[in-house]
């Protein structure tokens, strides 16, 4: 164990050069792939069909071939195109277009969920089309896709560990030199799981912080926010403190005593009675 | 373009050999992850509270590590023990590609249940079935007409991550693909059949379930 961490100490460097490459792609690939997803989300939403049908072709197309296909395909074939990319460029590509057209068909929904109502009265109040999108829907939209975007934010981050396919060194890769350098499979991959664990959660946050803000923008709150449930918790807990209180001075029991249908065994039991 | 038709002819063949371990890979991934998510979701409403924390902790590390590298994990702690029988490296696949994938359908499964009106849940209890039978007659049909089309999306969710067995050197569609390009140069032609192969699997399950999704709407 001792031997591990000695590696590992002096290892670090180079695992932290892999952890910025992961970060690296992990930014600019969701950058890539939220540029991807709003052209071809509202693009997708438009009333005119030669607008949506391509857009809706080059989503499918995405969604459809796997991300390894489309990260070899920009690796092996585009050279042969006469296109030669640099390694990261083509992970990044890859990682924004397969995620964009994910991205692109959340921003669709969300965009076709806002609230019939609130189109009608941006046409009603003759916002021009631009206005009524960018004032009116999207922010409530967007409320609505930081959810679902949060989720394939991270499906990036945990796709972006098959760039060292292509001869990327990421954290994957630098994971794969430990394991060789301390013959220890478990305390490897142990150390670079917890690392994508910690990116991950770091990444889960920043979008509540954004939704947190979205919503409020909104003049609204996060559904089933942590404030919610704590308070939740804290109204429990006093209601029972509040029933047991009643129960022990015995008012629960005049409560019920109605005459109609009065059940004497039921009496005693639970704080049924604080309801009252 | 530099398309040549013969080597698409001569590609066709092998990669088609590596789809029958995609598709071993995909199906017996999603039956293991079906089964294992929905005995995650019932264990986690049932067990005492600490053992709750554990394993939704568990259930949270795995969804949110990355997937190639949990292969490459096992792979190697497999490949590390010796006297051990040598596991095949597609068996590793489909194993680790169904435990990630039901932690996912756990949480769909969790969805379901909760989507049943307590109403039935107070029914069953008023009519003193036992808790066994109340779960598996009457909350788990019920619930699980609302999770099946979600089981579908992840099952062609998980088809599309087979290529990621590359790692663990299982020849599959993509792996065959890369071989093939690898001995003969014939890269455009073999990525892009696979990339169609994958299309042309993968859209029209994707149609079904949405259809599927629209017949099971209980509003």
């Amino acid at each position: 164990m001792n031997d591990n961490l000695a590696t590992l100490l002096s290892f670090l460097p180079q695992l932290w050069e892999g952890i910025q490459t992961t970060i690296i792609l992990t930014v600019a690939g969701s950058v890539g792939a939220i540029i991807i997803a709003l052209v071809l989300g509202i693009t997708m939403t438009s009333p005119h069909w030669w607008l949506r049908a391509p857009a809706r072709i080059i989503v499918e197309f995405f969604r459809g071939t796997s991300l390894l296909v489309q990260l070899f395909w920009l690796f092996y074939v585009l050279p042969l195109l006469g296109f030669e990319l640099d390694p990261l460029l083509c992970g990044i590509g890859a990682l924004a277009l397969n995620y964009g057209a994910y991205s692109a068909e959340v921003v669709r929904s969300s965009i076709k969920t806002v609230a019939p109502g609130q189109w009608e009265a941006a046409i009603a109040l003759s916002l021009s089309p631009t206005r009524r999108m960018l004032r009116v829907i999207f922010p409530q939209a967007w409320a609505l896709m930081i959810p679902s975007l949060a989720t394939l934010l991270i499906q990036l981050l945990k796709g972006s560990a098959v760039v060292f396919f292509i001869t990327l060194s990421d954290l994957t890769d630098k994971i794969n030199q430990l394991r060789q350098s301390t013959g220890d499979t478990y305390f490897a991959f142990s150390i670079g799981l917890i690392i994508y664990f910690i990116l991950a959660w770091m990444l889960q946050e920043f979008m509540n912080f954004l939704e947190r803000r979205a919503t409020a923008a909104l003049g609204r709150r996060r559904p089933n926010s942590r404030t919610d449930r704590r308070e939740a918790r804290r109204a429990a807990r006093a209601d029972t403190v509040r029933k047991d209180r009643l129960v022990s001075h015995g008012v629960a029991g005049e409560g019920t005593d109605s005459g109609l249908g009065t059940d004497p065994l039921k009496r005693p039991s639970s704080g049924e009675g604080g309801d009252r | 373009m530099n398309w040549n038709w013969e080597f698409a002819a001569e590609a066709l063949p092998i990669l088609l050999h590596g789809f029958v371990n995609t598709l071993i890979a995909t199906v017996i991934g999603t039956v293991i992850a079906a089964i294992l998510g929905l005995i995650l979701a019932v264990a986690i409403r049932g067990l005492p509270r600490w053992i709750n924390w554990l394993v939704r902790l568990l259930v949270a590390f795995i969804r949110n590590t990355p997937l190639v590298v949990q292969l490459m994990f096992v792979y190697f702690a497999f490949s590390g023990i010796p006297g051990l029988v040598d596991v095949p490296a597609l068996v590793i696949g489909f194993i680790v590609i169904g435990v990630h994938y039901s932690t996912y359908m756990s949480e769909s499964y969790r969805a379901g249940i909760d989507s049943v009106p307590p109403g039935q849940h107070e029914a069953a209890t008023a009519l003193s079935l036992p808790p066994v039978r109340k779960f598996t007659a009457i909350i788990l049909p019920q619930a699980l007409r609302a999770t099946i089309p979600s089981l579908g999306n992840y099952a062609v969710a998980m088809f599309k991550d087979t290529p990621f067995l590359f790692a663990i050197s299982v020849v599959e569609l993509v792996t065959a693909a890369k071989q093939f390009g690898g001995s003969t140069f014939a890269y455009t032609e073999a990525f892009t059949l696979a990339g169609i192969i994958f299309l042309a699997a993968s859209y029209p399950t994707s149609l079904l379930i949405q259809r599927l999704d629209k017949r099971l709407a209980t509003y």
